[in-house]
């Protein structure tokens, strides 16, 4: 039966096709979907990690006892993850383990668009890349097959296009059944120096057998039409080059690491011209060149951005093309994503603007404080780096007064460590805990803070105010973010004192937990201060002579009446009962 | 060569229930033996932020994303976003525009103007466009959020499927208890046009 399913469904399809017994990994835009999936099926133990080093050192274990594992991150994860992956290749597995990397080139929700299939090269692991939905399910049953034949961990590289793109996907395999055989193995798995000379050299070996592999494997193929002019392309880029050329021939790599040497060579031999069209880096190209044949790629091809069809076909445009060119509408007013009505942070960012405090922030929902009206962060670089940041910031300019903001799933992922570092090292930063109860930013998924697990089954809870008393910080509040006073005080305390502190705002999510609250009006009584327009609440907006509530956006938090100095918002009253809105 | 792909392009803001309608419209494609490709964009979109879904039909199907001045049709869940996707617009194609304003930030704090001439830009560049007011429509069969139901409906007077494989796929993706009430916001877009 044929389904339409997106890049992630059919990797989590493939996975339990190919009898695939863990799978591990953390939240991150464009990787999720895969471990929402494979949670449906029981017989797999899916599991979301605190971060994605966790994440693959359990993958690691459940491969080491000999079943299949599957741990799945974004592409910044990997750099996380980075540390065991290397020696992961020395070691090799026991049962099959594919790393899925999802990138993002183009940045859609990510902050760098690295190219992770480097990761392939530097870390020596061979590596796969799907073009669409029906390849990325074979490619993890390929990548276990390969994984265990070579004895190494395989990397499955997507992109956002292919996670998120829906296509057909034939789903009438079933779930290969395998046996665990658990296996002690010291020189292969205890990388102490003397060991880890051996297996460097295996490593080579099994190298140079994938390289030969890569030649036979079905999935680097030549699609021969013209001799005039082809192409060498892989993931998503091969759907753009096989649309907009169709006279064209195309080597298609799928194994992109190690390539394909002697097909590749054939090919370039027996075509005029050849073009390497691929997203980000010149990762092919540069390999091709190294061998010193005649290929042209990035002098054409854009290294920024994803790719699309446009840019593809202005790459051989000979006047012929017939595509419009859209101008675009570009004087319109931009639809920023913005924190919902109601969120918990809205407060915390508003009275951190009116302190005018030194903000290191981090990712999340919150990082939308950067944003106007709002306005109040200054740094914001990776999962967990508000901490550090805000003790470097502090050491430099001997601000007390410098703060890091992070929300609790982040915390948990990166954050304890580096609160240790201020404590250890006397720093005096005042953490900012944003605890809305969910990792709110990638759809709400649960984390150790909530103790609830992937399966919705109740897990152990991390109780934040413990453990961050138990790293020595002895200045620890809870308090509710919607309370403006409360908020204003704990901020002004915490940050004047010589000591590390930390404040938990502790909230749920609107979305997870609705404000059961009625919604608020604006009365006659508003004298047009614009004080509440500058929480920036999608809820309220100005009108020509006050500010307006929109009734049917607004859960009621009730943060807006209390910055009002003219208690001109009110509970909501139906129009025909005589308030004016 | 068989048929030609068709491009079909759903814009909206995030909450209006844009995915879920491409989700109907894909099943409904699938079931006619269409090659389908659906693309999604919808990065921090729970936000209110744009969203935008691309789907594309046909005998065979390469890339999942339409090109700028390609699509068939545009299902514009909010005007000032059809503006803002009217440059993917072929020419001679067709636009469905439900009739409501969602105040972006910039606009709700003052700072920028809501334009007041969308159509008017929209037709400069296709003549065949269609406002319909979605939610009241919608509203007057039960709930308002069936609005994306109705629109779809616009959309499907245009597709080459019967009218029960569209009940069919709207009965397997809706929450039992809103079957009924799509059904007949289903009906309620099918005869607008």
């Amino acid at each position: 039966m044929k389904m339409l399913l997106s890049g992630n469904e059919a990797i989590a399809y493939g996975a339990y096709a190919a009898g695939v017994k863990v799978a591990t990994g953390y939240l991150g835009t464009p990787s999720m979907e895969i471990l929402e999936n494979l949670v449906k099926y029981d017989e797999v133990d899916a599991s979301w990690s605190p971060n994605e080093k966790v994440a693959l050192e359990v993958g690691i274990g459940a491969s080491m006892g000999g079943a299949r594992a599957l741990v799945a991150m974004k592409h910044v994860g990997v750099n996380v993850a980075a540390d065991p992956l290397f020696t992961l290749a020395y070691t090799g597995v026991n049962g099959g383990l594919v790393l899925v990397s999802a990138d993002d080139p183009a940045m859609h929700s990510s902050q760098n668009e690295q190219d992770n299939r480097h990761y392939a090269r530097s870390a020596k692991v061979p590596m796969l890349e799907p073009s669409d939905s029906e390849e990325a399910a074979w490619l993890v049953d390929e990548g276990f097959k390969i994984s265990e034949r070579f004895d190494i961990p395989v990397l499955l590289r997507t992109t956002t296009r292919v996670n998120h793109s829906r296509s057909l996907v034939d789903v009438n395999i079933e779930r290969r059944k395998r046996e665990a055989k658990l296996e002690r193995d010291v020189e292969k798995y205890v990388m102490i120096p003397a060991h880890a000379r051996q297996r460097r050299e295996i490593l080579e070996q099994r190298l140079a057998a994938l390289a030969g592999y890569s030649e036979e494997f079905p999935g680097n193929r030549i699609e021969w039409v013209s001799r005039d002019i082809g192409f060498i392309t892989s993931g998503i880029s091969y759907q753009y080059v096989r649309e907009a050329f169709p006279e064209a021939s195309i080597l298609k790599l799928t194994m992109t690491y190690p390539p394909p040497g002697r097909l590749i060579t054939d090919f370039i031999r027996q075509l005029e011209r050849v073009i390497v069209v691929e997203e980000l880096d010149p990762f092919i190209e540069d390999q091709i060149r190294a061998w010193g044949l005649p290929v042209i790629g990035k002098q054409l091809i854009p290294g920024i951005g994803e790719l699309n069809l446009e840019t593809i076909r202005a790459v051989l445009d000979d006047g012929k093309s017939n595509y419009y060119e859209g101008r675009e509408e570009d004087d319109l007013p931009v639809r920023p994503p913005v924190l919902c009505a109601g969120c918990p942070h809205r407060g915390v960012f508003y009275i951190l603007r009116k302190t005018g405090l030194m903000v290191a922030g981090d990712i999340g929902c919150h990082t939308l404080g950067v944003l106007p009206p709002l306005e109040s962060m200054d740094t914001c670089l990776c999962m967990g780096a508000s901490i550090g940041n805000a003790m470097g910031l502090q050491k430099v300019t001997g601000r007390k007064d410098v703060v890091a903001v992070i929300g609790d799933s982040t915390f948990v992922h990166s954050g304890i460590t580096p609160l240790i570092d201020i404590v250890y090292n006397r720093g005096m930063t005042t953490v900012l805990i944003l605890d809305n109860r969910t990792t709110a930013v990638t759809g709400r998924q649960s984390h150790p803070g909530t103790g609830v697990t992937l399966r919705r089954k109740e897990g152990r809870q991390l109780d934040f105010e413990k453990l961050v008393k138990a790293i020595g910080v002895k200045s620890v509040r809870v308090v509710d973010p919607y309370d403006l006073e409360t908020v204003h005080t704990a901020v002004k305390e915490e940050t004047e004192k010589d000591e590390p502190s930390v404040i938990i705002f502790k909230r749920a999510c609107v979305l997870v937990d609705e404000v059961k609250s009625e919604p608020l009006m604006v009365t006659d009584t508003c004298d047009g201060c614009k004080e509440c327009i500058w929480l920036g609440c999608p809820a309220l907006s100005w009108g020509e002579e006050r500010a307006r509530i929109d009734p049917s956006r607004c859960p009621g938090c009730g943060i807006c009446i209390q910055v009002c100095k003219k208690e001109a918002i009110v509970k909501y009253e139906q129009p025909d009962k005589g308030a004016g809105i | 060569m068989g048929v030609e792909t068709k491009n079909i392009l759903i814009v909206g803001v995030g909450g209006q229930g844009i995915i879920s309608a491409t989700d109907i419209l894909a099943q409904v494609l699938v079931s006619t033996e269409y090659d389908v490709k659906v693309s999604e964009a919808h990065g921090m979109s729970q936000g209110g932020g744009s969203v935008n879904t691309m789907v594309r039909f046909g005998n065979k199907v390469y890339s999942p994303v339409i090109e700028k001045g390609q699509a068939d049709y545009m299902l514009a869940f909010e005007k000032l976003e059809a503006l803002r996707w009217s440059n993917f617009l072929k020419p001679g194609s067709t636009v469905i525009m439900n009739d409501e304003i969602i105040k972006p930030l910039p606009v709700l704090l003052g700072k920028a103007k809501y334009p007041d001439d969308i159509e008017e830009r929209i037709r400069r560049r296709v003549t065949n466009l269609v406002t319909i007011d979605a939610g009241n429509l919608a509203e007057s069969v039960g709930s308002r959020r069936a609005a994306n139901i109705v629109l779809l409906a616009c959309l499907a007077t245009f597709m080459p499927v019967p009218k029960d494989v569209w009940y069919a796929c709207i009965e397997r993706r809706v929450p039992p208890k809103a079957v009924e009430v799509s059904k007949s916001a289903f009906d309620m877009g099918y005869e607008f046009l």
